[in-house]
Parts: structure tokens; sequence; C-alpha cells
């Protein structure tokens, strides 16, 4: 275990904190960012993929002949080229980048044609004579619950249940018997999809030594790099990706897709560069998106409202493909008890192969959906209770240094400090109920990881690695794995080292997310970045200082630990005549020690919980957030207005606020955007149409975010308690925030018209539905009716700390009899 | 079949120079500006008019150039968002973006910062109302807008005192 560098000194920063152009802003801003899809080769080649207009069907054969002969073709792929399958998860390596048998969602590529430009490339693929043989398809969870046949893969738990998963941590039922209150509650959250504003792309080459690059739109060079090799059966080494600014991800393009292999494999068939953009249409096929997921929530309370235990059931709708499905399993529930102090709690999930585009992870993997839920009953608790919401959750806080009933340590929590600050800013106590008609305040609260504390795949090295160079005109090199996807990592890799050496950032160039050269970072994902990337930069920066202080310290004439490093000079602490430039520190250094460079590395602690499937959750930090929402309910349209949001978020310590407060708003924004309108929703075409499951709205246009007209203003506070384990104290700030927006809109048309929406989104006719059924009389509510029978399994039983257990599972009924 | 020509050859005035170039007639403006200019600032979301990504200003009025053929834009004045900075000194709309969050993956960004152009060089002194009203048809992902808006009013002001 590393233990995360510690900067000696530093309690006043240069650099850290204070509102700066991020060090790529200026390229960004003239239109000079070069987005994969802005690179162009000599002798480039376009690609174009076809994709299956079958949900579900048996690739019976592929006549590529007339598109091979055609005009401009120089290759036609297809599944035979492609004999292994890849899967961001060890576990799930279902996928072909071309189909062999058997195609699974409408979109699911079969062939590409490789041309001399697109055009020419689409024209083609109308040339390729697929047969196929339809099978009967699975729109649903329920429907692949209750259809085990045809299967849609041949792995999985059983029939087409793809994870299946049951934990117990104390007795719960037993706890639920003994409360004062038992809640029960269904909830839905429909998919939604990323809808990043670049379209995935890739260009792949032959480089001058004959090895493979791949410049391509990924979230995570690493994992591409490894799949790469594996599925074109070549070294690793002998592969280079080159992650390119992404224009967003948000977790779109975490997962390697189809047309990444088959650019590579073209490029290295043909010796030429091949070149890949997905249109509109087919960046919501490739998806990856938010799981629907429908939840059962069973939770005890006591009259004073703290919570006894919960039992919570999740059924999720995985799509096609695996993708990260066994991760998104577990993330339906393992994050749940860190808010709130929850003493005993169960947790069943269970995911479902459909024939659907594959959905995976999107800002937020898999919590979203039960906070929803749990902060949904938790207003209905309050309300029944009679007990503000915003009180009541904030005498159950979980308490710094603590564990909880699944043995997650919490460390820092500023999440008192986050409700208390939306209260204050919204006028909760003054003005909630006093809105008037229609109008309301609701108020919701969450947290999130601070990095996944394993990796995907099994190891026990760095889940990150920094390299840093100096040499004596001055330059500051920093070269690491992480990926640029708009959230700022470079920024914060230069802020940090920048800080560390007391030079401003703009010394400082980034080498980033090239696995050909910067040292392996996992990528971005699970909001990891700033934490470990920055704990490696501050370790390579903190070895650096050492050695630039020995060779300064002569010539101040002072010791190195008394050497300090600031405003782009090198003062001995106790007179600060004594003085050099950084550059000269550097030359000194240089010719004293040779050339001057440095590596760092981390991997987060090792978690407390000694289970099977403990991994998941554990986190070496996590950020708390608190919200208020405003709404205005029309009650003759159902129309939701929202006029002002208010958040608080627990950030630890804001690197660069103006980024810290960007991550914020886009987050509410995201979380916004899904909880009025945003879903990624199917139909089943009419027979005589095919039956095909077909996406109801893959465009723009019909696929409904927010505007700039409908984005209400966001007052924002950063709650700055630095956090030990983090590099100077700062924790995740690009997924939490999001996470507490769709509860607290629900809770607040609840408190606006009376009426509960248990469903994600929350569109006007389900708010005109609830409308009316209050009118009759009946419960005023929209959501699911009813939970399938899930054949969950024997839950894994662990007995939580403050029940003598030791983090292991009690095997057996015995193990249960005796707690 | 009647008869197309395989390529047509134009002189487009793009940021203020005569450009020749020649290119497939049912080329949009957006694929000749990226593919046969080399001028990839101006970028792509959907090629279907949704997202406004694609944004630059045709005689001086904001435009999807997604949407529009290149052979229609003979004669006219084109301007993007490689033509926006002054040497190296970047356009007040360009510095208030980089500064104030405005951009974020960068995307969207030129769409934006052309069509904000487009704004304040009618409006020196938009309010936020009218400036998210004349942003509606750009979608970003990222920022929540509301960097965006200040980034825009921090731009207008900087306008109008004269910084540039």
């Amino acid at each position: 275990m590393n233990a995360p560098a510690k900067p000696r000194e530093k309690t006043r920063f240069d650099t850290i904190g204070k509102p700066r152009r991020r060090v790529d802003g200026r390229a960004k801003a003239i239109g000079q960012t070069r987005f994969a899809d802005d690179l162009v080769l000599p002798r480039m080649l376009h690609a174009k993929l076809l994709r299956s207009p079958h949900p579900h069907a048996i690739v019976e054969s592929i006549d590529v002949s007339r598109a091979q002969a055609q005009r401009g073709v120089h290759l036609v792929l297809t599944g035979a080229e492609f004999p292994v399958p890849y899967g961001i998860m060890p576990v799930s390596q279902d996928e072909h980048p071309l189909a062999r048998e058997r195609v699974r969602y409408v979109g699911d590529p079969v062939a590409a044609v490789i041309a001399v430009d697109e055009q020419m490339a689409t024209e083609a693929l109308q040339l390729i004579d697929v047969k196929y043989r339809k099978l009967p398809t699975v729109a649903s969870p329920e429907e692949g619950l209750a259809k085990p046949e045809p299967r849609i893969h041949d792995y999985g738990e059983r029939g087409n249940i793809h994870r299946n998963q049951s934990y117990e941590f104390g007795d719960v039922e037993e706890a639920l018997a003994r409360s004062d209150h038992v809640f029960e509650d269904l909830f839905f959250y429909e998919g939604n999809t990323h809808l990043p504003m670049e379209q995935q792309a890739s260009l792949a080459s032959v480089e001058g030594d004959g090895k493979l690059l791949l410049q391509s739109s990924t979230q995570n060079p690493h994992y591409l790099h490894r799949q790469l090799a594996r599925v074109l059966q070549v070294p690793a080494a002998h592969v280079r990706v080159i992650a390119t600014p992404n224009g967003g991800g948000f977790g779109g393009k975490c997962d390697p897709g189809n047309h990444e292999f088959v650019v590579a494999k073209a490029a290295l068939m043909l010796g030429r560069p091949v070149k890949i953009c997905l249109t509109r249409e087919e960046v919501f096929y490739q998806h990856r998106g938010r799981h629907p997921v429908l939840m059962k929530v069973r939770t005890g309370v006591s009259n004073d409202g703290r919570l006894t235990a919960m039992h919570l059931q999740t059924l999720l709708d995985g799509g096609a493909y695996g993708s990260h499905g066994p991760a998104s399993t577990f993330y339906t529930g393992v994050l749940t008890p860190v808010t709130y102090e929850l003493p005993r709690f169960k947790f069943e999930a269970c995911r479902v192969f459909t024939n659907k585009p594959a959905c995976g992870p999107k800002r937020g993997h898999g919590t979203p959906q039960p906070r929803f839920g749990q902060e949904v009953q938790l207003d209905k608790i309050a309300e029944r209770l009679k007990l503000d919401p915003a009180e009541m959750r904030l005498r159950m806080v979980t308490q710094p240094d603590s564990l909880t009933a699944s043995w997650l340590h919490v460390g820092s929590t500023g999440l008192a400090e986050c409700i208390r600050k939306v209260v204050e800013m919204s006028g909760w106590k003054e003005r909630r109920g006093k809105l008037g008609a229609g109008r309301g305040l609701g108020l919701a609260c969450s947290t999130y990881m601070c990095g996944a504390g394993v990796s995907i795949y099994w190891n026990k090295m760095p889940h990150s690695a920094v390299q840093i160079l100096l040499d004596r005109s001055g330059q500051v090199t920093v070269y690491c794995g992480a990926t640029e996807i708009g959230q700022g990592s470079d920024d914060v890799l230069a802020g940090l080292v920048a800080e560390s050496l007391g030079i401003d950032p703009g010394w400082v160039r980034c080498v980033t997310g090239d696995t050909g050269i910067t040292p392996i970072d996992l990528g971005s994902y699970s909001s990891r970045v700033t934490i470990m990337m920055g704990n490696a930069a501050l370790q390579a920066a903190g070895r650096l200082r050492d050695t630039l202080a020995a060779a300064a310290a002569e010539a101040l004439d002072t010791l190195p630990d008394r050497v300090i490093f600031s405003q782009d000079r090198v003062f001995a602490a106790q007179d600060a005549g004594k003085t050099m430039s950084f550059i000269e520190a550097i030359a000194l250094a240089e010719a004293k020690f040779g050339t001057l460079a440095a590596v760092g590395s981390y991997a987060p602690p090792k978690p407390p919980g000694r289970y099977k499937g403990a991994g998941v959750g554990p986190s070496p930090a996590y950020s708390f957030s608190a919200c208020v929402v405003e709404t205005e309910v029309d009650e003759h349209t159902g129309w939701v207005t929202v006029p002002k949001i208010w958040i608080a978020h627990d950030i630890g310590r804001a690197l660069n606020p103006v980024l810290a407060r960007g991550q914020v708003i886009g987050g509410v924004y995201m979380g916004l955007g899904e909880a009025l309108m945003e879903e990624q929703a199917f139909r089943r075409l009419p027979p005589k149409l095919s039956s095909a499951l077909v996406h109801r709205n893959p465009s723009m246009l019909d696929y409904k975010s927010l505007t700039s007209l409908d984005m209400p203003e966001v007052e924002v506070a950063l709650i700055e308690y630095p956090d030990p384990n983090c590099p100077y104290g700062a924790k995740e700030v690009g997924q939490g925030p999001l996470l507490p927006v769709m509860p607290a809109l629900a809770n607040a048309i609840h408190d606006a018209v009376g009426v509960r929406i248990d469903e994600i989104p929350i569109t006007p006719d389900k708010v005109l539905r609830a409308l009316e059924k209050k009118e009759k009389g009946e419960a005023p509510r929209v959501g699911p009716e009813s939970f399938p029978s899930v054949p969950y399994p024997a839950p894994t039983f662990v007995l939580p700390p403050w029940e003598g257990g030791d983090g292991n599972e009690l095997k057996g009924q015995e193990g249960r009899k005796a707690a | 079949m009647s008869a197309v020509p395989d390529r047509v050859h134009a002189t487009l005035r793009v940021n203020g120079e005569d450009q020749q170039v020649s290119f497939a007639p049912y080329k949009t403006l957006l694929e000749v500006l990226r593919e046969d200019l080399n001028l990839t600032g101006t970028k792509h979301g959907c090629e279907l008019g949704e997202c406004g990504a694609c944004a630059v200003l045709v005689d001086g009025e904001p435009l999807l150039s997604c949407l529009e053929l290149a052979v229609q834009c003979e004669g006219r004045d084109i301007q993007t968002i490689e033509g926006l900075a002054k040497g190296t000194e970047l356009h007040p709309l360009q510095a208030a973006f980089a500064d104030h969050g405005g951009s974020q993956c960068g995307y969207c960004t030129s769409g934006m910062v052309m069509t904000a152009k487009a704004l304040l060089d009618k409006e020196p002194a938009p309010s936020r109302e009218r400036i998210r009203e004349a942003l509606a048809g750009n979608l970003c992902r990222c920022t929540g807008y509301q960097q965006i808006w200040e980034s825009v009013e921090s731009a207008a002001k900087a306008l109008r005192e004269g910084k540039r």
C-alpha cells in the first residue's frame, strides 16, 4: 500500500484554490484542440459499419462480393476476421467487433467497408447481402425472467439472467420486524444515454516502426490497449493507443467500441491509415448508458426517524451485452449505506440481458437509481413522521472515520455541512410550504466514490503513475496515462505539480493518455483521476523537490528541509533574501545529480471488508452532496418548471474553483435532464413491420435534453474539509453533484402539488396522471405497481462491525444463527 | 441522369481571405471547411441541424454549416472560429470562455462562441435572458450553460470597455 504523498510545508498555496484559466482552455477557445475526427493522415481511408436491422437473429450468411468489387472499396470485413471476443470486464468477454453467428440488438455491427471516402463506404454497405434468421426477442427484464429461452448469451447465471447476487449485513428481517414503521416502495428509473457532443471517432495507422497506433476518443486508453492486443492477437508492446481529448465522455467512451477494433484491424491489413466517425444515430446504438432499473425498497424506521434496516432489491435491464454490467449490478446497491447510519442492510440485484443496445456506466454508474428511490422514500418517511426532511437527515448522517454495515470505510464527510448550507441558501426553513399553490421545494443528498478501490482486471499494481522530467531550460514535463475528457484532468495534473514545485502552472507541459509514452493510469472513470493521478503526481513532484532542495540548500547555506519552493523561486526558510530562481535550482541539481526525473505511483488502501464482493464500493474517500430544487408545477398541463437549484458539494478542497464549480453545475444539469426528460426508450414495431425492438428517439432532436433556455440558475457552495487520503485534500466532483438532483426534484413536485412520481423521468403526462388520481381521491402516485418474482440467490451473510463481525462472510445457517 | 459535375470549383471568402477550392457539389459548408480547407475548428455533433456545434457566421449571421451546401456560399462572407483571434491575441469571447469555465470539453465551444459573437455584434449589452435565448440552439453537455452565460456577459463587458 502506498501512503499518499504528503506535502511537507504547504499550508498556504500559490496555485491551489485560486481561480485560473485551465491549461487547455486557450486551445479549446480558438478551435485548435484536435479531437479524433479532426485528425488526417496521408493515404487515409474511411470505414463504415453495416448494422443489424434485427434485434435478435442468427446470421446465416454474409455475401460481400458485390461490395468488395465496388469502385473505391479497399476492404470488406466480417466477423470471420475476429475470432477473439472482448469485453471491458474479464468476466464478460461476450462481444465481437463484428457479429459472428448472431446479432443481439438493432444496430449490432455485422460488417465493415473500408473505402476511399465515407460516401463510397456508405454506398458499398448496401451491396452486402446478409441472410438473417430471426429469433424471438426479449424487450424487458421482466420478459427475460419469464422467457429463459432462447438465451441471448450462452453464459451468465441461467436463462437470460446475466448477474444475480445477494448480500445481507446483519439480520434484516429481524430488524424490520421490531421497527416502529416499515416503509415499502417501488421505484423505476428509465435508461438514458450520455449524449456527448463529440461522436466517437478513431484513426488507426501503422507507424514507421511497423507498430499499430490507434488515436481514439476513448476515456480508458489502457483498457483499450489491452483489449486491442487480445482481439488482434498482437503483443501489447506493438500497440499504442492515444486517447485524443474527448468531446465529452460521461462514461460513454469507457467500453472498447466495435469501431476501434475494426479500424485497427483494417489498418494492419491494408498498411494504410483508416478512420471512422460514428454518426449521431450510431452513438445511440453504441450507448453503454444508464441501466433502466426497477427497485423495491423496504426500510425500517424508528418513531424519531432513524433508520433501523433496509432491504433493497434491484432489477437491471442490461441490454444485449455484458459491458460493465457486473460492476453496474453491484453499484445499484453498494453505495446506499454511505450517506446515513444504517444498522443493517440487505441488497439483492439482478441484471437481465435484453435485445437492446448494451447499458453500462454513465456518470454516477448504477448509483443514481437507488439513490433516487432512497431519497424519495426518506421524504415520504419524513412526511408520515411529521419531521423536517432536512433535520431528519442531519440527525443520521454517517460519521467521519466510521464503517458502514457493509464494511465500507467512510473517511472525511462534510454531508452535515452540505445539508445546513443548502437549507440556508435556499431559505428552506422560511420558504418551504409558503411558496403558494403549485410551487415547492425538495431536498435530497448523496455521495460518490473518489475512485474505485480495485481495478477492472485483478492485479496488485498501481492504479496511476506519473513521471516528471525537469531540465535546465526550466521545462517541467509531466507524463501520465490519465485522459482529458473535458473534466480538466490535465489542469489538475499541472496545478498539483506546479503547487508542489512552487512554480506557475504555465511552466508545466502535460503529456497524457498515450499508452506508448505515458506511465499507466487506469482511465477517466469512477471519479478516480484527481485522487489517484493526483497522489501519484505529488509523490513524483515531492521526490524531485527533495532532489532540488538537496542541491539548493548548499548554495543557500541552509538545510534541505528548510528550502521553500514558491513563486517560481527557491528560498531559505529563515532568510527570504537567500534565494535563487527555479531554473537555477534545476541547473544546480542537474550538475550535482545528473538528469532529473522522478516517478510516483498510487494504489488505493486495502478495504476493510473481506467477504467475496467486498471489492466493489470501497474508495480512498467519498464526496457528499446536498441539493434543494425549487419547482413550479402547472396543474393544467403537468408541466414542471425549475426556477432555481441550490447545491452544496463536499469536495475536500477545490483545486481550481472555476473547474470545480463547472463540474458541479454540469452535474446538476445532467441530473435535471435525466429527471425531467432524457430517456433511451424502445418500442416493438408491429408484426407487419418486423416486430423489431427499435430505439424511439435516436437523434438529438428527439432525445430531449435541456437547452440554454431550460436550464435554471444553480447556486453552488463548495464545502472544503481536506481529506487526508487525497491530494491537498481534494475529493471528486465529476459525478457526485448529479446524484441528489433527481430525488430533490421529485420531492419538490410533491411539495408543490402533493403527488408522488416514483419514476424517472418525471414527464408532464405522469404529473397530470397523478394529479387526476389525486382529484379522484385515489392514491396520488404514479410509478411501478409491482415487482416481479426474481430468483435471487441465498445471500452472502456478513455481520456488521458493531455486531461483532470481522468483515468475513458467515457461512451457512450456523453462522446466521450465531448472529 | 442529369449531368451533375463530379466536382465544382468555387471561391469561398473565409475569415477575410479568398480560398480557391474544388469539391463534390453535394458537400456541405461544414464538410468543405473541415475536409477541403482543413479548418477543423468547426465541429459536428449530428450533421442534421440539431446541435449547433457547426455554427459559423455567414454574412454576420449564425448559420448551421451542416445544413448549407458549400456551393451556396460563394460570394458570401464566412467567419469561423479560426478567424476570431487577432494573431495570438484572443477575441474577448474566446478569452472569457477560457477564463470562466465556458469551455469544458471544448467541443461545442466553436459553435457557442460564433453564435455569441453574432449576438454581441448586434447587441453589445444583452440581458441574461437574451443570451440564453440566442444560445438555445447550441447544445452543451458539460457546462450546464451557466458558465457560458457568464463568459458571454464578461466578454460583452470587455468589448464595451473597448478591450478590442
